[in-house]
């Protein structure tokens, strides 16, 4: 598993598989099968999209501790960029198509919802892991420094789920997985923290890797 | 000697009744494909005999395709496309006998056949206004009876202030039933001013069609001045009751869904904004406007009342 993760073709692969659900949702807009109100459909399923690509970034960690499938570490930095990129996909098409560029209304909405202002800051918070996700950003930071910035995924997480469960009318079941599913990720590197500062001693810090960013240029000091 | 013991189906082996019935599913929307080239129509059958009245509005219909495949029905699923989806093999068409338990502070208490119950009056069209609680809405050429001329029949009493409906409970029908969404029976309620007002209308068909399962068949309230959940769908019972029914939107979520549910745009939903909505097949939104537009009509019933604390 772990060769054909490193495959030659192994990222394009997940590249393209990243697009599809973009390409799927270009293809009924324009072919009209959004059903009856094709802007409220496009805007949550890019939605739903960013949310579930957020899940998978943060589930390569866990899965490649527990599996030792090293080479799924390649693929983190693409899948939370796509989530990212999904993510703005769902602002612009809310600021365009859902509000027609009516900044007064959107600037209402962000004060006056709250699952607006939780979507809005989730936004703000992943500007800096977007634009801090290059070799020459982690260099310049420091791995240390890189690191500590790129947890704020760990409120994001939330925030977005969140976001979803707020907007939802009645059924709640979607939410209830996605919280479930952020629960155990986020739960899972509680534990591993917990267990790694137990066997260092409370004083030393973990000695574990377990995010480290790109493990080619080793941690260096600005 | 070889006895041969009759071999016991283990419960694994049996198919599923959701398996059955999916495969019934199945099997239907590949009929219903077939008949989409034929057109829609092939799946109702046209009401005859109907009038044209005078409550209508002038604006362009909404497609009868969205009118059809675009609904809010919990009893069915929580995505809209589920009760066009999942109606024709799980609904069918209507039980017959369908028959409505008229009850309470009224002189004929009694059940009716749903039939009887329409027979009397002469069936009208009526264009009107839908504004859902979402902020989409749709413009539908419904056909009905006046809602006022048949509760009168039952001779409701002094004390009959309010008229309570209910819709059909049949998980086997109603698939979205098996799971609690919403506290089943879905009820709904009027003041019985509301309910004797000329606009109300008790709906058997639109597109000058019988009613679809999605559509609430065979019978349902449509109470253009509302936002849509008001107008409950497949109605088994109407009861006069002296105190206001609690909706099963109320049961849910009070904070968020009234007794009144009038269309107001000054009134906002606590999560969204009720000031514009999209007409569906719109891009761009439009404003809501007080009492969906009928406020010429209604708005005297709420001469007095303060309408944001009467949500």
């Amino acid at each position: 598993m772990d060769r054909l993760l490193r495959h030659r073709l192994a990222k394009p692969l997940v590249f393209a598989l990243c697009l599809l659900p973009l390409g799927w949702l270009v293809w009924r807009g324009v072919g009209g099968d959004l059903g009856a109100n094709p802007i409220e459909a496009l805007i949550r399923s890019l939605g739903d999209w960013a949310l579930r690509l957020l899940l998978v970034a943060l589930a390569v960690t866990p899965v490649r501790q527990i599996t030792g499938w090293n080479g799924l570490a390649r693929f983190r930095r693409m899948l939370g960029l796509f989530a990212f990129f999904y993510v703005v996909v769902h602002l612009l098409s809310y600021v365009g198509l859902d509000q027609f560029f009516d900044w007064g209304a959107i600037g209402r909405e962000i004060v006056k919802r709250r699952y607006i202002t939780l979507g809005m800051a989730a936004v703000l918070l992943l500007l800096p892991l977007a634009v801090t996700s290059t070799d020459g950003m982690i260099r310049r930071l420091g791995g240390r420094r890189w690191r500590n910035l790129h947890r704020l995924v760990y409120v994001i997480g939330p925030l977005a789920v969140t976001h979803h469960w707020m907007m939802v009318k009645k059924d709640i079941s979607q939410p209830m997985l996605h919280a479930a599913i952020l629960v155990l990720l986020l739960g899972w590197r509680g534990l591993a923290a917990w267990r790694a500062r137990r066997h260092t001693g409370a004083a030393s810090k973990p000695q574990r890797e377990p995010s480290c960013p790109v493990r080619v240029s080793p941690p260096s000091s600005s | 000697m070889l006895i041969r013991t009759t071999r016991r189906i283990p419960d694994s082996e049996v198919t599923d009744k959701s398996l059955w019935l999916d495969r019934r599913r199945f099997l239907a929307l590949g009929a219903g494909g077939a008949l989409m080239g034929a057109g829609l129509s092939a799946l109702a059958a046209p009401l005859s005999g109907v009038v044209k009245s005078p409550y209508t509005v002038n604006e362009a219909l909404t497609p009868q395709k969205d009118v059809t495949t675009y609904n809010n029905f919990y009893e069915f699923g929580t995505d809209k496309a589920d009760p066009a989806q999942l109606a024709p093999s799980y609904f069918g068409a209507p039980p017959k006998p369908w028959t409505v338990a008229v009850s309470g502070e009224c002189g004929k208490p009694g059940t009716a056949a749903f039939e009887d119950l329409i027979r009397p009056h002469p069936k009208e069209e009526r264009i009107y206004r839908l504004r859902c609680v979402e902020a989409w809405s749709m413009v539908i050429p419904w056909i009905g009876v006046p809602l006022g001329e048949v509760l009168k029949r039952f001779e409701p009493n002094s004390k009959a202030k309010y008229v309570e409906f209910k819709t059909l409970v049949d998980p086997d029908r109603f698939p979205g039933q098996r799971r609690s969404v919403l506290d089943w029976p879905y009820v709904e309620g009027l003041r019985m001013d509301e309910a004797m007002h000329p606009l109300a209308l008790l709906a058997v068909g639109l597109y000058g069609e019988e009613l679809l399962p999605q559509n609430g068949a065979p019978l349902r309230l449509v109470v253009p001045w509302k936002y849509g959940f008001k107008s409950i769908k497949s109605i088994v019972a109407i009861r006069f009751v002296e105190t206001p029914p609690r909706s099963t939107w109320m049961k849910s979520a009070p904070h968020e869904y009234g007794f009144y549910a009038n269309v107001n745009p000054q009134v906002d939903h606590p999560r969204w904004s009720q000031g514009k909505e999209r007409r569906i097949g719109e891009f761009l939104k439009r404003p809501t406007l007080p009492f969906n537009g009928y406020a010429e009509q209604v708005a005297g019933l709420y001469s007095g009342m303060d309408l944001a604390v009467n949500f």
